[in-house]
């Protein structure tokens, strides 16, 4: 009656990695804490999984009373630093309404709206208040950097200097140095606009330049002729 | 109003089919067997130990139905024990008599607790049994689908019930707590991946791809002595994940569990209509939450094609209603999709006049981004979820209360905010579609706002319009796009990308068919 269901194999002896056991034994509880040292690990090592950490707060979920505050922000700090891809919100979704009402979640959720809307000057400004939390993980300034110049390019050709380091919050002879870097190996271009100071040229892509758009449109997977290779042959 | 809506609107929806049934008839006597009930088993029986799926899809689609109007209208069929002797007493026989009995009994009367109890043993003893490879069986689609279908609405049943502490008797707490592992999460996670696993239904459809391997072919039937069960079961149980894992809110995870199931083409998935509904509707719905609005678009709008062309045919099967219900949810979630995106060329001609009736008056609303359109975001989203449930115990010690709709509140909560987020963008768009440049200053003007708070307006719109894919690719789902050069925004004109390629492809397979046809043709 009421009988357990049958566990996945037990845990082996030999050492499998995080990712291994998320991959054959996602649905069991006693992976819980190599998931929160692999979280842990993740910091330190500045790599990042999403489907380890989903893995995780789905433990959380099921059992609410081993959760811990402080790997969840983790979590969450890492997956802001992901963006533009939604591992914010796919995280929210499994964190209980209570727990994100602490005031570390509010926080995070806040810095995630002005990532999401973005609101770069607020954000900066947010997070310099709470440094506490994003120093907690290095590379977070990075990569929010990264993101920022992402919508840039997806936005803009070309980009006024002050809306770029607003966005990017850098300044004064380290935007110098920043932009020499950029000009040196991505391709950025600086041009001088009429009295207005400088124009970041940003490299086109399929998203800010109607000509490569086009040429990106029609394409056909592999995968659907080799339907009709029986019929080529 | 929200949560009343929610409750309300749950009566007869696809998941919470079953209307507020009677109470259990005390007259029923679960030991008298009718004659028909006799017959109905010794032929079932039969038809299964001589592997006649055909008269076995009868029995289950038809006659099952046809026994319980007449019969067991409000009281649950006859008891295993009493029919076990006129089956060998036959364990597996036993075991599938059983997943029906009490299939019936959600359906037409409220499960007691111990009956639910009972219901997921039943699950398990015929789980164990076909995992462990002792079945030779060959049984219909229909039913394998059901198996799973409802061993996952039983279970999402059991945690609605559960997080409802408030009523419970001191009897129900004491065996909630005595039998902990009934409807445990872990277990019926592990019961649908032990299926996939065992069922090896992944590498099955892999080496099917290199023609190594026939399933979809044979509708997963095994025509040569072999059983179809595991399979077919492993193969319902990637959905089966899908489901739960939409109903946890873990969208990511459940997307994740049906890849192996190539949605762009026909597939098993498609043989059996609740299944076809369900794969895609989960699968809609976790892209409408991941901002993946095209890919949710493209599929809405094919199944509720598909739904308009063939409903007639359904009419008269048990699940007719239920079909009904899911396309009416689903065209809820396309009204919300096109409202975030408006893609509206992705959607066929008679899937939009439906829609336009429907939501057309509700859709014009939803773009004004004021409260009685949030109200409108919130209604339709409530209306059309699938039913999210908290998977964990209740505490019995604190005072007792319900939890039951935290999951969906969370989950609603969040949609709404998202949807906040973009409530700039469809004044954007407006604007965007009458210009072909335009300077920042003078939209900045039109939009009244400043030009940085534009400027920022504008970025979302970019990041919102564009996903990024499960391979981490950036895709756009712009309707109107463009770029900014200094001060000037620049429409980009999108035009519809014709899938020449595809186009091709089907032609080419077409005239092969032709020539194929032709060269069959002896003249004589």
């Amino acid at each position: 009656m009421g009988r357990e269901a049958p566990k996945q194999q037990q845990q082996p002896p030999v050492a499998y990695t995080v990712e291994q056991l998320v991959a054959v034994n996602r649905y069991n509880p006693d992976i819980l804490a190599d998931l929160e040292n692999y979280v842990n690990e993740q910091v330190s090592s500045q790599t990042y999984s999403l489907d380890a950490n989903l893995c995780l707060l789905r433990l959380y979920q099921f059992e609410p009373d081993k959760m811990s505050s402080q790997i969840v922000a983790r979590i969450l700090v890492k997956a802001l630093m992901a963006m533009p891809a939604p591992d914010f919100s796919l995280c929210l979704f499994l964190i209980p309404e209570r727990v994100q009402m602490e005031e570390q979640f509010k926080t995070l959720i806040v810095l995630s709206h002005y990532l999401e809307t973005g609101r770069f000057r607020q954000f900066w400004d947010e997070a310099a208040k709470n440094r506490h939390i994003v120093d907690a993980v290095p590379g977070f300034e990075q990569a929010v950097q990264g993101y920022a110049i992402h919508v840039l390019s997806l936005t803009y050709q070309k980009v006024p200097r002050t809306v770029l380091a607003e966005a990017i919050n850098i300044e004064g002879l380290s935007l110098d140095k920043f932009l020499e870097h950029q000009v040196a190996n991505y391709g950025w271009v600086i041009e001088k606009s009429q009295g207005k100071g400088q124009l970041i040229v940003l490299p086109k892509n399929e998203f800010n330049d109607p000509v490569l758009k086009k040429n990106s449109s029609d394409s056909v997977p592999l995968e659907h002729i080799t339907r009709i290779f029986p019929i080529l042959s | 109003m929200a949560a009343i809506d929610y409750e309300d609107a749950r009566g007869g929806s696809y998941d919470d089919r079953r209307q507020t049934p009677p109470q259990q008839d005390l007259g029923y006597d679960p030991n008298f067997v009718p004659d028909s009930v006799k017959s109905f088993v010794v032929h079932l029986y039969r038809h299964i130990r001589e592997k006649n799926v055909y008269e076995i899809h009868q029995m289950y689609e038809t006659s099952f139905h046809t026994l319980s109007d007449r019969l067991f209208k409000d009281s649950p069929w006859p008891s295993v024990d009493a029919v076990a002797h006129y089956v060998d007493n036959d364990h597996v026989f036993c075991l599938l008599y059983r997943e029906m009995w009490f299939r019936h009994l959600y359906a037409r009367l409220t499960p007691t607790l111990r009956q639910r109890i009972d219901s997921w043993d039943n699950y398990c003893s015929l789980f164990q049994v076909v995992l462990h490879g002792v079945v030779n069986m060959q049984l219909p689609n229909q039913w394998l689908w059901d198996m799973v279908d409802e061993f996952v609405y039983q279970f999402q049943s059991f945690c609605q019930y559960r997080a409802k502490m408030k009523n419970k008797t001191e009897q129900e707490i004491a065996l909630l707590r005595q039998f902990d592992q009934a409807w445990n999460v872990y277990g019926v996670l592990n019961f649908l991946q032990a299926l996939v696993e065992k069922s090896m239904i992944i590498q099955i459809l892999e080496q099917e791809k290199e023609g190594l391997e026939q399933f979809t072919a044979t509708d997963g039937y095994d025509y040569n002595g072999g059983s179809n069960v595991l399979k077919v079961l492993g193969y319902f149980s990637m959905v089966g994940l899908l489901r739960v894992h939409c109903l946890l809110g873990d969208y990511h995870t459940g997307l994740k569990c049906l890849q192996p199931i190539d949605i762009s083409q026909q597939g098993v998935y498609t043989s059996v209509i609740g299944s076809h509904i369900t794969t895609i509707y989960h699968y809609g719905f976790a892209n409408l939450m991941l901002r993946r609005y095209v890919e949710a678009i493209r599929e809405f709008n094919k199944i509720l094609l598909y739904i308009f062309k063939t409903k007639q045919y359904h009419q008269k099967s048990p699940q007719y209603e239920q079909i009904l219900k899911k396309n009416e949810q689903m065209y809820a979630l396309l009204a919300i999709c096109l409202s975030l995106c408006p893609q509206n060329r992705l959607v066929d001609e008679t899937v939009n006049s439906q829609l336009r009736e429907k939501y057309g008056e509700k859709m014009i609303r939803m773009q004004r981004y004021d409260d009685e359109a949030f109200a409108i975001y919130d209604e339709l989203f409530s209306y059309a979820c699938p039913k999210f449930i908290t998977p964990s115990a209740p505490s019995f010690e604190e005072p007792l209360v319900n939890y039951n709709q935290d999951a969906y509140r969370l989950q609603l909560k969040l949609f709404l905010y998202e949807a906040k987020q973009q409530q700039l963008l469809s004044g954007v768009r407006t604007f965007l579609k009458v210009y072909s440049t335009i300077s920042l200053a003078k939209l900045a003007s039109y939009m009244e706002v400043d030009e940085p708070t534009l400027r920022t307006i504008l970025m979302t719109y970019k990041h919102k319009t564009h996903s990024v894919d499960s391979d981490g690719k950036v895709i756009s789902n712009a309707d109107v796009d463009f770029y900014i050069d200094d001060d000037m925004i620049r429409v980009m004109e999108s035009k519809p990308a014709k899938r020449y390629g595809d186009y091709f492809l089907r032609q080419i397979a077409k005239l092969e068919g032709v020539i194929n046809e032709m060269d069959s043709v002896k003249l004589e």
